[in-house]
C-alpha cells in the first residue's frame, strides 16, 4: 500500500493488520515516555487546506510518537484564490523532502488527485464530502474494542449522510469487515444513488434502534449536523430535526445495554445527540480520540516503516 | 484558384466531379474537364457542406492564453467548420455592438471560418437587464443569435422580454437551461449513483428539464424562436419532441461529449471530464442519440470550452468546466451517429451544417451541394481514423478528454468560399500566431 485515499483501498486483511498494529500502539499511550524509534529521520507533512484542529493534532502526535519530524503546513483559503493550482502548491511542499504528506481538503477527490502529483506516500485526512479512512478505521477500532470481532454485528450509522466523509468511509470499511450498516436520515440528507452502497437504509430512527426494521442493533453511531443545511432547506428547524433523528434518552432505552455509541465530534449536544447519551456509560466518543492516535500511528508506521511486512508492499 | 474534385461523393452519394471556381460550385458532373483547376483526387471522400458550430467558446477578448479567435478558427477549420458562432461570455462580455463588432473583425482577419458573435441576452450576464439586443442586431455584426450561456436566463420575466425582444431581428435565444437553484455554481457531477459515491454536488437532471419546460411554454406564449443549448437528458429530449409536436418553435443542441461519454468517467476526479451540463449516464446518452437521430435534437455543437492547464489543475470541484470540441467534433459524431447506424452522412450534414446554419440564421452556410451554391464546403475521409494527440491540436489549450483514443473519419480538405483553408489534412497556411 503506497497511499491510504480510501476506505475501499483497504482489503480485509490489511484493515485487520492497521488494527492489531494499533493495539500495539495502544500500549504506549498509557506509557510514562511515549516515543517510539521507528520513523527517526523521517518526515511527514500535515497539508491542511481545510482548518481541523482534532485531525490535525491527532496526525501530529502520532508521528511525534514515532519520530518522526512532522510540520504543520496551513493552505487556508482555495488556491484558486491566490491565483496558484494546486498542483504547484502541492508539489511545491513536496519538493522540500517530505516523506509522507497527510492532506485534508474541502473538495472531493482532491487528495487522489494530489497523490497523482507527488512520489511521496499521501494519507486521506479528510476530502470534502468524500472520504475520511483514518476516521472510519478509528471507529472500527472502538468498536472492536467494545464488541470484539465485527463479523455480523450492526451498526447503525445516523444524520446527515449526503454531506459526511465519515459515513461514507465507514460503510466501506465496515462491509470489508463484516459488520452489516444501516443509515438513517431524513431523505433530504439521503445521497443519490444509496440504493447501491453495501447498506440498509431507513427514515425511521425509532423502528431501526429497537431492531423492528433491520434486527438487533449492536452499535450507533451519530454524526454532526451542520448547522448551515437548515437554510439549505434540508430539514427545517433543529427541533424538528431532533424529534426525528436526535438520540435522546428515550431512544437511549431502545438501544441494548452493550451497545456503544459514537460520534466522530464536535457534537451538536441537543441536537443530534442528547448529553444522557453522550456521557452516559456507553459512550465512546472520548475512545474514539485516542484511538484515533494509534491508528494514525498504525496508518503512518505501515506506510513509512519498510518492506519486510507483506501488507505494506506496494500495490501497484 | 479553382479546384477540380474528381470522384467525390457528396453527401456520401454516388461519385460525381465538382469544380470550385470563383467562389461556388461551379460545376457538378461526370467527366469534368480539368481546365485550369487544379485537380484533387477525392476517389471515396465524402464532400459534406461546411459544418456550422453553433456554440464555441473562443476566449478573445480577455483569456488569450486559453484561445484566441485565430487560434480557435484554425482548430475550427481543421475539425471541417467553415462557420462558428462565438459565445458571449468574454472578458468584457459580449453584451454591445463594439465587442461583437470585434469579434467579427477578428474572424475576417483570421481569415479561416466565418466567426458569428453571439450576443448577451443580458447586460454583463448578471441575468437582470436586457442588455443592448436591438443595437447588437443593427450592428455590423448583425447578431441573430443572443446567449447567456455558462449562465441561465433563469428570470421568466427576463427570458419573456427578451423572447419578445428579438422578434424583429428574426434573431433566437440560446438558453443555457440551468435552474440555478436546483443546480448552483457548485453543481459539477450528475446528480445521481455517481455524485453519491464521490462525494460531488449533484448537478440533477429536473434542473434543466424544468427549465426547458418553462421556457417552451414562454416560447409558444411569445410565438418566438427558442433554442436549446447543450440538451444532456433522456427527459429534456422527451419535453422538446413535446414541444416540437405542438408547433413550438423551438430547436436544440447536444455536443459530441454528451454523445459518447458517461458521468462513469468521473471516478478518477479527472476535470477533464468536468463540463457544463454534466456527463450524463449510459441512459441519457442513448436518447440523445436517438433525439438527434430522429430530428426531436437539430443540430450537434461543439461547447469547445479551451482552458489554460493551469485553470484545471485543481480539485474537481475548483477546476474550470468545459473541453475542447472544434477538431474531434466530426470524429465523434462518426463514431456515435455513422458507425451506430443513426445516421448517414446526409444526416450528419443536416444536423452540423444545415439545421445549424439555419438556426443562427448564417447566409451562404449549410446549403445544398448545388450549382451556384457558395463553395463552404468540407471534404472527409470516411474510411481513415485519426489518434487523438493533444500536443498536435492547434488549440492554445490541451483539455481533451479524447487524448489517446482513435476516433472514426478524418477533414481532409475545407473550403471557404472557394479557398481551401485546409488541404491534405492541415491548414494552408499554418498555424496562425
Ligand atoms: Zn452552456
Amino acid at each position: 500500500m503506497k497511499h491510504l485515499l480510501s476506505a475501499a483501498d483497504l482489503s480485509r486483511d490489511e484493515a485487520n493488520a492497521i488494527l492489531d498494529t494499533a493495539r500495539e500502539m495502544h500500549a504506549i499511550q498509557n506509557r510514562e515516555v511515549k516515543k517510539l524509534p521507528p520513523l527517526r529521520g523521517r518526515t511527514v507533512v500535515n497539508l491542511f487546506f481545510e482548518d481541523s484542529t482534532r485531525t490535525r493534532s491527532s496526525f501530529e502526535i502520532a508521528g511525534k510518537w514515532l519520530s518522526a519530524d512532522v510540520i504543520n503546513v496551513s493552505a487556508k483559503g482555495s488556491s484558486v484564490s491566490k491565483g496558484e493550482s494546486l498542483r504547484d502548491t502541492v508539489l511545491t511542499v513536496a519538493a522540500m523532502g517530505v516523506d509522507a504528506l497527510v492532506v485534508r481538503h474541502n473538495a472531493s477527490g482532491a487528495v487522489q488527485r494530489i497523490a497523482q502529483w507527488v512520489g511521496c506516500h499521501v494519507v486521506n485526512a479528510g476530502d470534502g464530502t468524500h472520504e475520511h479512512p483514518t476516521q472510519a478505521l478509528l471507529d472500527a477500532y472502538s468498536l472492536r474494542a467494545r464488541l470484539g470481532e465485527l463479523d455480523d454485528r450492526h451498526v447503525v450509522i445516523v444524520g446527515d449522510i449526503t454531506h459526511s466523509r465519515v459515513a461514507r468511509s465507514n460503510v466501506l470499511l465496515l462491509a470489508t469487515l463484516g459488520a452489516r450498516v444501516t443509515l438513517v436520515a431524513p431523505p433530504t440528507l439521503m445521497p443519490s444513488g444509496v440504493g447501491s452502497w453495501p447498506c440498509e437504509t431507513s427514515w425511521d430512527l425509532d423502528a431501526t434502534l429497537s431492531g423492528k426494521a433491520f434486527g438487533d442493533v449492536d452499535a450507533v453511531m451519530m454524526l454532526r449536523v451542520q448547522r448551515e443545511r437548515m437554510s439549505g432547506g434540508y430539514f427545517a428547524t433543529e427541533r424538528e430535526y431532533a424529534i426525528g433523528y436526535g438520540l435522546s434518552p428515550q431512544r437511549l432505552d431502545l438501544l441494548a445495554e452493550h451497545a456503544p455509541i459514537l460520534h466522530p465530534g464536535p457534537m451538536n449536544r441537543g441536537l443530534e445527540i442528547s448529553s444522557a447519551a453522550a456521557d452516559g456509560a456507553r459512550s465512546v466518543v472520548l475512545d474514539q480520540v485516542q484511538a484515533g492516535v494509534a491508528v494514525r500511528m498504525a496508518v503512518l508506521y505501515r506506510l513509512l516503516s519498510g518492506a519486510d511486512e507483506p501488507v505494506l508492499e506496494e500495490a501497484k | 484558384m479553382s479546384y477540380l474534385l474528381k470522384n467525390v461523393a457528396p453527401l456520401g452519394g454516388a461519385p460525381t466531379d465538382v469544380l470550385i471556381d470563383n467562389g461556388v460550385l461551379a460545376e457538378l458532373g461526370t467527366d469534368l474537364a480539368r481546365g485550369a483547376a487544379e485537380v484533387l483526387d477525392a476517389d471515396g471522400l465524402v464532400l459534406l457542406p461546411g459544418l456550422v458550430d453553433l456554440h464555441t467558446h473562443l476566449r478573445e477578448p480577455g483569456r488569450e492564453d486559453a484561445e484566441t479567435i485565430a487560434s480557435g478558427s484554425a482548430a475550427a477549420a481543421l475539425g471541417g467548420f467553415t462557420a462558428v458562432h462565438a459565445m458571449a461570455n468574454t472578458n468584457p462580455v459580449a453584451d454591445r455592438a463594439e465587442i461583437v463588432e470585434q469579434v467579427a473583425r477578428l474572424g475576417e482577419y483570421a481569415g479561416l471560418v466565418e466567426v458569428r458573435p453571439v450576443g448577451a441576452v443580458s447586460a454583463g450576464l448578471r441575468g437582470e437587464t436586457l442588455a443592448e439586443i436591438a443595437t447588437m442586431a443593427r450592428s455590423a455584426a448583425a447578431v441573430r443569435v443572443f446567449s447567456d450561456d455558462g449562465a441561465c436566463v433563469h428570470d421568466a420575466r427576463l427570458m419573456r422580454r427578451a423572447l419578445e425582444y428579438v422578434k424583429p431581428f428574426d434573431a433566437v435565444i440560446a438558453q443555457h437551461a440551468q435552474d440555478p437553484r436546483l443546480a448552483d455554481a457548485a453543481a459539477c457531477c450528475h446528480e445521481g449513483e455517481v455524485s453519491g459515491r464521490l462525494g460531488l454536488p449533484g448537478w440533477p437532471a429536473v434542473a434543466e428539464e424544468s427549465i426547458v419546460a418553462r421556457d417552451v411554454m414562454l416560447a409558444e406564449h411569445t410565438g418566438s424562436r427558442l433554442h436549446v443549448c447543450h440538451v444532456s437528458t433522456a427527459g429534456t429530449v422527451e419535453v422538446i419532441r413535446w414541444a416540437k409536436a405542438r408547433g413550438i418553435e423551438v430547436t436544440a443542441e447536444v455536443t459530441p461529449h454528451h454523445l459518447l461519454l458517461t458521468c462513469d468517467l468521473l471516478a478518477g476526479y479527472d476535470p477533464l471530464y468536468k463540463v457544463n451540463p454534466p456527463l450524463r449516464p449510459a441512459d441519457d446518452v442513448a436518447a440523445l442519440r436517438a433525439g438527434l437521430a430522429d430530428g426531436t435534437i437539430d443540430a450537434v455543437a461543439t461547447d469547445h470550452a479551451p482552458h489554460a492547464a493551469h485553470d484545471k489543475d485543481h480539485a474537481f470541484a475548483d477546476a474550470a468546466f468545459g473541453m475542447l470540441g472544434l477538431q474531434t467534433a466530426l470524429g465523434v459524431v462518426a463514431e456515435t451517429m455513422v458507425a451506430t447506424g443513426l445516421l448517414d452522412w446526409a444526416g450528419v450534414a443536416d444536423r452540423m451544417s444545415l439545421r445549424p446554419a439555419r438556426i443562427g440564421r448564417v447566409a451562404g452556410h449549410g446549403r445544398p451541394l448545388q450549382r451556384g451554391e457558395p463553395a463552404n464546403v468540407t471534404l472527409v475521409d470516411p474510411a481513415a481514423s485519426q489518434l487523438v494527440d493533444p500536443d498536435a491540436l492547434v488549440s492554445r489549450s490541451r483539455n481533451t478528454p479524447f487524448a489517446g483514443r482513435t476516433l472514426p473519419a478524418a477533414v481532409r480538405a475545407t473550403f471557404l468560399r472557394g479557398r481551401p483553408t485546409v488541404l491534405d489534412g492541415k491548414l494552408v497556411n499554418g498555424i496562425p500566431a
